[in-house]
Order: structure tokens, then C-alpha cells, then sequence
């Protein structure tokens, strides 16, 4: 049995751009996500790092399935999804749950907190008996750390980190796979961050679960993750072991990235690298020719806005990266 | 350190007095802020960080906030008690602030240009071309490229973080001696933050204004601070130079905060958890409002309140254990 539960390739999501009411015709594409690959094993966390408009939650919800792919294929254990249709496609379906960034819009207020857990089962009628469904969710919420005893509570009277353990017992309610995170801990607050980390590090232990991880948080990635994937206008830069990422990066914008994240220890002020980058990511409607960073990177040379560089391991980088000039520099040593 | 005081926060009282009851968001915060100083104020939601800040700028919304005791003294005089009037000039000219979400700060429907510009012309009575060629300048001084042509734009038209820019540059027009941020680049992107918190150091150094940092973020304030005061439940709970506070942190809190976050520099083993949640403003806690979630609780906590200890000449502690926290 092969250990790899989640694949996909040439992973492509564009919107169009349309003009007019009537005769609506197509002026262009938002490439939102423009050639994905990644790989996912039993039990294991891919973290998914970039700023705010890379993609990476299109990407997310590609894989669960609440955007259709524009072109590219999802495996889930070899199976490609995005062909499957009907009850195959909804058994496929429950290997791979979501849960969402905020925690008080993603709960319906005007369900108890049973309705809602409970909610796949009416989808999935199959998965538990219908007389077992109040016990399963009442297990959930103690395994997520919640009182079985409110299961008939509403949202409201949970605060940000227990409604948090909410979406995730709903996520966990049809014993999936891979569960894919987005953002899942922005939105609390620090003492509650770690309590929700720690709950999702536990629950993985213990039910073998494989996680997506996607934040914009680098340091929460870093904890949480096994392999790291950097993504920068639809694709995917450099991705490997975390400790390759974040200690030797090669790419140019993982360098960056790295560099402008705050640490909480004074004694580095000013003796870190700091790479700050000039002028604003371009717009996903219209990429920059050849490599997409090349507008932002002080490794440019006229032969990036050609060549597009692919995402491969490359002489001086021993993890793939998508830089003609990969090399690696830790810009968290200390100097 | 100049060793004037700017800003002198005196045992500040905020409540807001709600449906629910009587929420008493600031309890006795004391405060001073030094010429050219960063001051951090570090705390979660609902501590009471940006309701002293508010509180300082006089833009609370009375009713339901309601200033119940203290002062605050701008080189010596109670704002507290300055007429609306005089208030407005202070707040233009002396105490400047910027806030999170500058889309919101920003009036959508005048052009960047006009709202600097605007400034001029009602605080210094500047002539419309003279108030619009400064803010041609301001705009180049936080570093906005194409300044001429770009301060004819709404603020819509411009990213996150230029308008970020913006608001600094309003915020600084009227060369302020104290400048409030209140999370100001908590909605930026990292790489944007690190660029908008280097323009803030290189202003605040050239003008040596007195700045004072709200945030949640200790990776920012370990960057930029020379003095934390941490908050909880509406209280200073310790405050100290920056370098004690990450190498020694006197409080509980302060000490399971830093153990609860994840660091980038190294993987680290499981991370350390506060349990339960912070109080809620409407009941806090008898003693110490930390006490249900501090691992050095003791029967003490629950009945009496700490006492400020100062335990160096510029720290202080609001702990029963002092000495235990810090390992003494």
C-alpha cells in the first residue's frame, strides 16, 4: 500500500475576467492557483506559506472540492477526483475535510452545535447509524475538548477558540484522511492559538491524520509542519523539509519572507538579515513573463522575464526550488 | 533615554456601562512616555490596550465608555480636563494616532491629497497650493512612489500597505511629539509590516517622537520596543525594558505567553498552553484576575489583589510570586 494519500498535478484554477451583462465575453483570467503539484502522506503535515493573494486558498478549496479545477488532476490514494462524479465522488469526498479561518462566520448561528457536527451524517447517511449519531458527536466534542453535555448549545455561547474545536469536530465527523487547515488559527489570540495547535498536533497522533496547513504565520508553519511548500502568485517557488526551508532556502522570495518575519527574542535586533522587498506583488490577472518574481528579486538578469524557471532540484539546491539562481543562504543566522 | 516625560498615563479608569452590566475595561493603568521612546503595549483582545489609547486621544464614544478616574498629563496638563475645544488642537498637533484598518480611517471620497491637504488648511491656515505642494512632500517622506501624481488618488486605489502609508502621513503632517499606533500593521502582510515598521523607526528617529506601539505581536515588539507594559484585564500586570522582559519575565502571564508561542528559528517541542480563556471585562476574577489560568496560583491569588512590586529601578510586577517567576 502506498503511503501517499493526496496528489495532484498541473493543478490550475483561473477565473474569468468578464465584460458586459448581456453579452458577457471573457476579457481575461485571474490565475489564482496556475500549476500546482504537491504530495501528501498518511500522517503527515505540508505546510503551505504565502502572503495574501498567492493562492494558497483557492488551493484549498480546489482540494476539498468547492471550486472546480480549470485544468489538472486531484488523486486522492490514485484516484483522480476531479473525473469522479455522483456517490463516487461523495465517498471520495469524506477522506478529505476542511476546516475554516474564522470561527464566527464558518458556524451557522442558528444551529446547535450537535446540528452542525452532526451535519454530515445527514449528507453522508451511510457513515454512522442514524440512532448513533447523537453519541458520535458526542465524542467528538470530548475529543476535541469540549462538554458533550452542550451539545445543544448555540455558536454564540462558545468563544473563539472553542468554536474553533467545533469546525474541527465537524471536519472530523467522517473520519477523514487528510484534513485540510486554512488559516485555522489566525483569527484567536495568542494563548488560545497554542491550545487549538496543540489539540490539532494531538488529534494527528492519535487518529494518523495528514494535514494541509495553510497560513500566512511562518513560525506557526514551521511548528506544525513536516514539509513546506512556498507559494507566490499561483505556484508553488520552493518546497521541501521544513528544516531545509527555513534553514537553507534557495529562492529568493522564501529568503525574503524569512528575513522580514519578526522573532520575539530582542537579542537579534539588528543582527539579522533584513532582505525588504521594493514595490507590491503584481496582479494575478496579468503575471510578470518568465519568472513571477522577477519584478521584486535582486537576482534578476534580462534572462528571467523569458525563461520560466521550473520547480526542480537544481545544482546548488538539493530541494526543488524554481529559481534559475537557487542557491541557499539562512538569513536566520545569527551575525 | 531622555528622562523627560511626555505622556504620564495617572491610574486611568475606563468602564463601559452596557446591557449586560458594567464592563470595566481599564482598571488603574498607569502609563509614561519618554521623548523618542517606543513603548509597547502588549496584550490580547479585550486587555484594555487600545481603550487606553483611545482613552489618551479623547475619542472614545461616551456613552457607553466612560472615563471614571485618573489623568492623562501631556507635559504636565490634564487632558482630562482640557475643553473640547483645546482638546482638538492637542489631538491635531502634539498626540497624533493610527489605527488598524486604514481603509476605514481614510474618507473614501475625498482623494488622499485633499484629506493631508485639509490639515494645513484648518490647523496651520496654509493656502490650497501651499497645503497641497506639503502634501505632495509628506507623501514622498513615507516613501510613496510617484507622489505627485499619486495624491490625486482615492484611497481605494491604493494597496494595503501604501495606505497604510497614508495614514502615517496624516498622522505626521503636524509633526505630532507622541504617536499612538494601535496595531497598525496587524492586517499587512509580513513583508509589507517589515517595511511599514522600518519607516515608522526611521520617522520616529529623525523627529524623536514618542511612540507608542499597541499589539498583540511579540515578534514586532521584540523588533522595535525599549519598553514593554504588558496588559491583562485592564491592568499594566508588569512593564519593564525589553530585553528583562523576553530574558526574565516577572509576571505568570508575561512567562506563559512567551512559552505559548511558536518560534521560527527553531522547530521546538510542544508548545506550552494557557488554559481557559481571559476574563470576561463584565466579572473579573476576585484577587488576581490571572489567577484561574496561572500555574503559580496559590490561595492567596484568589482573595487579594498584588501588589505593584518594583523589583529593578525600571521594572515593576503586579505578582504575588515575583521572586518564584523569576527563578530567585
Amino acid at each position: 500500500m502506498s503511503d501517499l494519500v493526496l496528489e495532484t498535478r498541473g493543478l490550475v484554477k483561473h477565473f474569468p475576467i468578464t465584460r458586459g451583462i448581456v453579452f458577457r465575453s471573457k476579457v481575461g483570467a485571474v490565475r489564482a492557483v496556475d500549476g500546482v503539484d504537491l504530495q501528501l502522506r498518511r500522517g503527515e503535515t505540508l505546510g503551505i506559506v504565502g502572503e495574501s493573494g498567492c493562492g494558497k486558498s483557492t488551493l484549498a478549496k480546489l482540494l476539498v472540492g468547492l471550486e472546480k479545477p480549470t485544468h489538472g488532476e486531484i488523486r486522492v490514494h490514485g484516484d483522480d477526483v476531479t473525473r469522479l462524479s455522483g456517490t463516487a465522488w461523495r465517498r471520495t469526498r469524506r477522506t478529505i475535510q476542511m476546516v475554516m479561518q474564522d470561527p464566527y462566520t464558518s458556524l451557522n448561528p442558528r444551529m446547535t452545535v450537535g446540528d452542525i457536527i452532526g451535519e454530515p451524517y445527514d449528507i453522508h447517511p451511510d457513515a454512522v447509524p442514524h440512532t448513533g449519531q447523537v453519541r458520535a458527536v458526542q465524542e467528538l466534542l470530548d475529543l476535541v475538548g469540549l462538554n458533550p453535555d452542550h451539545i445543544n448549545r448555540y455558536p454564540h455561547q462558545f468563544s473563539g477558540g472553542q468554536r474553533q474545536r467545533i469546525g474541527i469536530a465537524r471536519a472530523l465527523a467522517l473520519r477523514p484522511e487528510i484534513i485540510v487547515c486554512d488559516e485555522p488559527v489566525s483569527a484567536l489570540d495568542v494563548s488560545i492559538q497554542a491550545q487549538v495547535i496543540n489539540l490539532l498536533e494531538g488529534l494527528q497522533r492519535q487518529l494518523g491524520l495528514a494535514y494541509i496547513f495553510i497560513a500566512h504565520d511562518l513560525s506557526v508553519v514551521r511548528h506544525i509542519s513536516d514539509r513546506v511548500a512556498v507559494m507566490y502568485l499561483g505556484k508553488i517557488v520552493e518546497t521541501g523539509h521544513q528544516a531545509a526551508i527555513y534553514e537553507q532556502p534557495t529562492h529568493p522570495y522564501t529568503q525574503a519572507l524569512l528575513s522580514a518575519v519578526p522573532v520575539p527574542d530582542p537579542r537579534l535586533r539588528g543582527r539579522r538579515e533584513q532582505i525588504v522587498l521594493t514595490g507590491e506583488v503584481p496582479s494575478p490577472a496579468d503575471p510578470p513573463s518568465g519568472c513571477r518574481f522577477r519584478t521584486r528579486c535582486w537576482k534578476a538578469q534580462p534572462g528571467c522575464a523569458e525563461h520560466e524557471p521550473l520547480l526542480e532540484i537544481r545544482q546548488r539546491s538539493s530541494h526543488p526550488s524554481a529559481c534559475h539562481f537557487a542557491e541557499p543562504h539562512n538569513v536566520m543566522r545569527r551575525f | 533615554m531622555n528622562q523627560e516625560i511626555l505622556l504620564d498615563v495617572r491610574d486611568l479608569h475606563v468602564e463601559f456601562r452596557t446591557r449586560d452590566g458594567v464592563a470595566r475595561a481599564v482598571n488603574g493603568v498607569n502609563l509614561r512616555l519618554h521623548p523618542g521612546e517606543t513603548l509597547a503595549v502588549l496584550g490580547e483582545s479585550g486587555c484594555g490596550k487600545s481603550v487606553t489609547a483611545q482613552a489618551i486621544m479623547g475619542i472614545l464614544d461616551t456613552p457607553p465608555a466612560h472615563i471614571t478616574g485618573g489623568q492623562v498629563l501631556y507635559r504636565g496638563v490634564d487632558l482630562l480636563q482640557l475643553p473640547e475645544r483645546e482638546r482638538r488642537k492637542v489631538r491635531a498637533n502634539r498626540i497624533a494616532m493610527i489605527f488598524q484598518d486604514a481603509l476605514s480611517a481614510l474618507n473614501p471620497v475625498y482623494t488622499v491629497g485633499f484629506q493631508l491637504a485639509e490639515l494645513f488648511r484648518v490647523h496651520r491656515g496654509t493656502s490650497r497650493g501651499e497645503a497641497k505642494r506639503r502634501a505632495v512632500e509628506l507623501l514622498d517622506q513615507v516613501r510613496i512612489p510617484d507622489a505627485r501624481r499619486r495624491v490625486n488618488d482615492y484611497p481605494h486605489q491604493f494597496s494595503g500597505g501604501m495606505r497604510q502609508r497614508v495614514m502615517i502621513a496624516m498622522a505626521l503632517a503636524l509633526d505630532p511629539e507622541v504617536l499612538i499606533a494601535d496595531e497598525p500593521t496587524t492586517a499587512l502582510d509580513v513583508t509589507v509590516q517589515a517595511q511599514i515598521m522600518n519607516l515608522l523607526a526611521d520617522l520616529q528617529r529623525q523627529r524623536t517622537m514618542g511612540l507608542m506601539l499597541i499589539t498583540h505581536d511579540m515578534g514586532v515588539v521584540a523588533d522595535v520596543a525599549d519598553r514593554i507594559a504588558v496588559m491583562y484585564a485592564g491592568r499594566v500586570v508588569e512593564e519593564a525594558p525589553v530585553y528583562d522582559i523576553y530574558g526574565r519575565p516577572a509576571h505568570a502571564y508575561t512567562k506563559a505567553l512567551l512559552e505559548s508561542i511558536p518560534r521560527l528559528d527553531h522547530k521546538g517541542r510542544q508548545l506550552n498552553v494557557i488554559q481557559g480563556l481571559p476574563p470576561a471585562l463584565t466579572d473579573v476574577p476576585r484577587g488576581c484576575s490571572f489567577h484561574p489560568r496561572c500555574a503559580y496560583a496559590r490561595e492567596i491569588c484568589r482573595h487579594e489583589e498584588p501588589p505593584v512590586y518594583q523589583i529593578a529601578p525600571q521594572r515593576i510586577a503586579s505578582c504575588h510570586f515575583v521572586r518564584e517567576v523569576l527563578g530567585v
